[in-house]
């Protein structure tokens, strides 16, 4: 079948429905995703295809959202919940980190939790400090649980049905300001990516950028002002901060000798600190440079326009980073 | 209710007796330092687990929080395995992993004991969501302490269960303290089951408010549990309260400065087992060296529990690596 050009939003649609076609075990429930159709639209027209069993409305409440999707996946449900934006699934924390992520250990492999946690991260939109950061480094902190961070359509479709499909949770962050993007998507109800692999997003023999998320669209901006400049970024799209898959990233260095992580985090403990101590661990006889980090700015973002851009990486502080190094 | 045969009566004494005798060797363990960690101690509290668990069917669920042994026990758990868990062994419940605070048995429904206070209310709703969604006759059971009701997981759960009308009898073990605070000086409401008002309707629609019960009668906590199964069973959720006490610390190493020793021994007098053992003595004549015998193969078991644990192998570093993900 061929591939259609199709936005990142149609492509999780897209995904959510065939895999609710192929299991009736899957089902959705969330802040908003019936009636509304999705805070996000991507669950619009879903209540009434699938019935209001199956498209479950819930109140404004994160740790039973979380907290019941685990127990109805110990059970042997396949619940896809959604947390309208990252922030708030810090009320379902304890949920995520202690439960989701663990229960299947602490009883000794007695229970799987098969679920996925939907929510968007990001900033850039004037939310204000409590709505905008792209905190989802801290889940990827925590074993029993993968993290998908998609940055294209390609990659969101065949990267939820993997996650739906697959009998370990998942946290599947979706970028709000990316949904509108647009890239072509096999149409075969079967494609599925696999889980925990990085993936080359642009080839280059210059410096290795090592990113995910919007770091991609920053990133990719950024290589084509390199270009005209005559250096050529590889670009490494991570997709997975757990599992982490590294080993792209190395291959590459050990041609480029030079890296630049780009990310929306904040800096501190971040993927870029974690990249760059394996670099340097598994790497370091290849090393011609520091790695270089750009991130969001260490401090809380504002409303205002002009200052919260300001804070955010964008491709001019990407190119002024690899430029350090090459 | 139609009052249970004599064996089911005598069997539900086995278990408490059980219960008794295994809570009291594992705090000698951990007095040795055999046993790890926090150890709670189910001692005053059998009636409430032995009753509510007694009145669930086979395929029906149990959850419970971190003081979990003798929900364990109850639910039929073997003494070896369980004891095997305390002592850290890989022939243990949970494999040795997850130790005291949680034990569980996926055969036999019981979804386990859970550490963070209220953290399993949520899973409690999903698991009987599962239940509703699969269309299955089945009802969870979730335990909780007192203490539980004052933290948002409850209130989150027992609002998405009146709105989705789950089948789930949240049952309150109210053993007067969470950890060394007292209800009243924690709670608003004194009457903890009142909470259930704050999720149902004038019309009678949402979350039932079920009695609170003498949870130091084992016949009681059968009868108030079996009635507000059947109505989870037909009409969704339930909340009941069971007044319990707990005769030992919250924990080992608990100084108990909140209490004095005068309210613990008025309730000794007043202990479930004892009291039940006065039922049944009353009731059938000469049953008397029954029970005598009940008392020594419970201390019996116990004892090969420990000899079983003792003897069991330590987990290894598969163990340690094992189940954090499927493979």
């Amino acid at each position: 079948m061929a591939d259609r050009p199709i936005t990142i939003r149609e492509a999780l649609s897209a995904a959510l429905r065939e895999e609710m076609q192929r299991d009736e075990r899957v089902f959705i429930m969330g802040e908003e995703v019936g009636v509304w159709g999705g805070t996000y639209a991507v669950t619009r027209g879903f209540l009434d295809e699938f019935g209001a069993k199956r498209v479950r409305d819930t109140p404004i409440a994160e740790m039973v959202i979380a907290g019941s999707a685990v127990g109805a996946a110990m059970a042997g449900l396949r619940p896809v919940a959604e947390l309208m934006t990252i922030n708030f699934a810090f009320l379902a924390l304890d949920a995520i980190v202690n439960h989701m992520a663990k229960v299947r250990y602490m009883f000794n492999g007695q229970f799987t939790v098969p679920m996925v946690i939907r929510t968007t991260t990001g900033g850039g939109k004037q939310l204000g400090a409590t709505h905008s950061h792209a905190p989802e480094v801290l889940f990827a902190h925590f074993p029993g649980m993968y993290v998908a961070v998609p940055g294209t359509a390609y990659d969101a479709k065949g990267m939820l049905k993997a996650s739906i499909r697959d009998d370990n949770p998942v946290l599947f962050v979706e970028h709000s300001t990316m949904l509108q993007r647009r890239s072509p998507v096999p149409d075969d109800p079967d494609f599925v990516l696999p889980i925990g692999k990085s993936d080359i997003k642009r080839e280059g023999d210059d410096v290795t950028i090592v990113t995910f998320g919007k770091g991609l669209e920053w990133s990719m901006a950024a290589a084509e002002q390199l270009e005209k400049d005559g250096i050529e970024a590889e670009i490494v799209d991570l997709r997975w901060l757990r599992p982490l898959d590294l080993e792209p990233v190395f291959e590459s260095f050990k041609k480029t000798n030079r890296c630049v992580v780009v990310e929306e985090s904040l800096p501190m403990f971040s993927v870029g600190a974690e990249v760059a101590a394996q670099l340097q661990n598994e790497m370091f006889d290849y090393m011609d440079a520091p790695v270089k980090r750009v991130a969001a700015m260490d401090n809380p973002l504002p409303y205002s326009r002009e200052i919260e851009l300001m804070a955010l990486p964008d491709a001019q502080k990407i190119v002024a980073a690899v430029k350090e190094v090459v | 209710m139609a009052t249970p045969k004599k064996d089911t009566l005598l069997d539900w004494y086995r278990q408490m007796v059980l219960i008794r005798r295994f809570e009291e060797r594992c705090a000698e363990l951990y007095q040795q330092g055999l046993i790890g960690g926090f150890l709670h101690l189910y001692i005053g509290q059998e009636a409430t687990g032995v009753g509510a668990v007694a009145a669930l069917r086979e395929n029906d669920h149990v959850i419970t929080a971190y003081r979990d042994h003798g929900i364990a026990l109850a639910r039929g758990l073997d003494p070896k395995a369980v004891m095997a868990e305390m002592l850290g062994k890989r022939t243990g419940v949970s494999g040795g992993k997850g130790g005291s605070m949680h034990l569980a048995d996926r055969e036999r429904h019981f979804w386990g004991g859970y550490g963070i206070v209220g953290g399993h209310l949520p899973l409690a709703a999903g698991i009987a969501l599962a239940a509703q969604y699969e269309e299955k006759d089945e009802v969870v059971l979730a335990l909780m302490g007192d203490g539980a009701t004052n933290i948002g997981y409850f209130h989150e759960s027992l609002n998405l269960s009146a709105v989705w009308k789950l089948p789930v009898v949240w049952l309150i073990e109210n053993n007067q303290y969470g950890m060394g605070t007292s209800v009243e000086r924690a709670s608003g409401a004194k009457e903890l089951v009142r909470r259930a008002l704050a999720y149902s309707s004038e019309d009678g629609s949402g979350m039932k408010m079920g009695p609170r019960i003498d949870g130091m009668d084992v016949l009681a906590v059968h009868d108030a549990i079996s009635e507000a199964i059947e109505h989870a069973r037909k009409n969704g959720p339930i909340l009941v309260e069971s007044l319990t006490y707990r005769l030992e610390g919250h924990s080992m190493g608990d100084p108990q400065r909140y209490r004095t020793k005068e309210e613990v021994e008025s309730f000794v007098e007043s202990g479930p087992i004892g009291r039940f053992r006065q039922v049944l003595i009353d009731k059938y004549k000469g049953v008397e060296s029954t029970l005598d015998k009940i008392d020594e193969e419970a201390l019996q078991a116990v004892e090969d529990a420990v000899e079983f644990a003792q003897n069991s192998e330590d987990p290894t570093y598969e163990d340690l690596i094992s189940h954090v993900y499927v493979d």
